[in-house]
């Protein structure tokens, strides 16, 4: 289990236990936390589980795939520190991450 | 009005392969797609990407999975309703009144929602007065080029659309391309295209740029663009054209008394019905407890969904489960030649 933080737009924080393994969409799904529509189901297709994740966190994050930058190109609003966050799979090193959820995903 | 038995909402596989399993049991069915083309998400999505876990396929793309289906209906010459979104439905005794966006009109026994998670709609600027002149100086996508001319054009994005349209437009416009980072996701020859026109002054480029409010009064006059470092350029603009891809929206759906879960439609797992007699769900859209979210799956819930339908339309028959290999009625309705 990680803890990870997720800061949605109505300015409530959700801290929940997240399974390592799991990605940081199915913790929020799982946990209904809103916000994050993952449409696609975690295929990066459709770039609605996009999130700003917390400066400190960024560099600790694992790379980018081939596609994921081209999908932030759809997201709403997507900024310097946007990922998509089915493809943050958490672990030890993630534990505390801070992510923030968008206003809307589309 | 059109008359048939069953309408199938979505031209994905899961709506294609329920077609097939209709016409298999002998009822006629008609099909509606707010896109273009048959296929949904596989061609909107991911055309070229492989798909390794279709039964029996070891690997194919979105594309080729399209075709195979719409080959595998085609004896039963279904006919298709692209570029209409169903709008409304209507009890009319024991059948459906059906509208579409397009004034289209049909009188169903059933109804068999395959809408994947929704209708694909233009993505949107985040930039809220950008509503204000969507449809008249700005747009998501374009009917009639010949307005452009001799115009100054913004366009936003970085994909195939933003790039062919700015390499397009450049012929008869002053095109400006804004775009959020230096790498695009369009392809390799377009992006080498678009550099060149910059270099040659045929084009502006702009990257690590994006919107940050527009100006005008009844239309359009200028846009300003903002860099990742802070700087923000005003340009002149008579158009802007935005290109982020589609996105999916329940849409009308939310409207017709439906049990909803989330922006999933719940039915049963015996046929795949919903809450409202004689509306079926499946594919994507629907949930229900185990729901796999593979296209697999909903050519299962199809095939019990299609012989759900047939209470429906044949209330006074009683349908006998058959094999195709074996089935006279089904190779006679597939024109198997013997």
């Amino acid at each position: 289990m990680a803890k990870i933080t997720y800061h949605t737009h109505d300015n409530k924080t959700h801290t929940v236990d997240v399974q390592k393994g799991l990605t940081v969409m199915e913790g929020a799904v799982q946990n209904d936390i809103p916000g994050i529509d993952a449409d696609c189901g975690g295929g990066m297709a459709c770039a609605t589980c996009h999130v700003y994740v917390k400066e400190q966190w960024l560099n600790k994050l694992p790379q980018k795939e081939d596609g994921e930058e081209d999908m932030l190109d759809m997201a709403f609003e997507p900024k310097n520190n946007s990922r998509l966050s089915c493809q943050l799979i958490v672990s030890d090193e993630l534990d505390g991450l801070e992510v923030n959820i968008p206003s809307k995903q589309g | 009005m059109n008359k048939t038995d069953v309408l199938i909402i979505g031209a994905g596989p899961t709506g294609l392969f329920c077609a097939h399993q209709l016409g298999i049991i002998g009822l006629s069915c008609e099909i509606v797609d707010n896109l273009d083309k048959a296929g949904g998400q596989c061609i909107e999505l991911y055309p070229d990407k492989p798909i390794y876990d279709i039964p029996a396929v070891p690997e194919c793309t979105g594309e080729e999975l399209t075709n195979n289906l719409l080959q595998q209906i085609k004896p039963f010459n279904f006919k298709f309703y692209l570029n209409e979104r169903v709008e409304e439905l209507k009890k009319n005794q024991n059948r459906w009144n059906v509208k579409t966006s397009g004034g289209v009109e049909f009188d169903v026994a059933a109804i068999v929602i395959a809408g994947g998670v929704g209708s694909f709609e233009p993505r949107k600027f985040p930039v809220k007065e950008c509503e204000k002149f969507e449809g008249n100086s700005l747009f998501y996508s374009i009917k009639d080029k010949s307005i452009f001319k001799d115009k100054t054009i913004s366009i936003f994005g970085g994909g195939d659309s933003a790039l062919d349209w700015a390499i397009e437009l450049s012929n008869s416009s002053k095109v400006n391309l804004i775009h959020r980072r230096d790498g695009f996701s369009g392809a390799e020859a377009s992006v080498q295209k678009v550099k060149e026109l910059n270099d040659q002054g045929k084009l502006n480029l702009y990257t690590k740029f994006q919107m940050d409010s527009v100006m005008g009064d009844k239309k359009i006059e200028s846009v300003k663009i903002k860099h990742d470092e802070g700087e923000i350029k005003e340009i002149k603009s008579d158009y802007v054209l935005g290109f982020f891809g589609l996105i999916m929206q329940l849409g009308p759906i939310l409207n017709w008394g439906l049990n909803l879960n989330k922006k999933t439609v719940e039915v049963n797992t015996e046929n795949f019905e919903t809450s409202v007699n004689g509306i079926f769900a499946i594919g994507d859209i629907c949930s229900y407890p185990g729901k796999l979210k593979l296209i697999l799956s909903g050519f299962h819930e199809g095939a019990l969904a299609a012989r759900g339908c047939f209470k429906y339309a044949k209330p006074d028959e009683k349908l006998r489960f058959e094999f195709t290999t074996t089935s006279k009625a089904a190779q006679e309705r597939l024109g198997v030649k013997k």
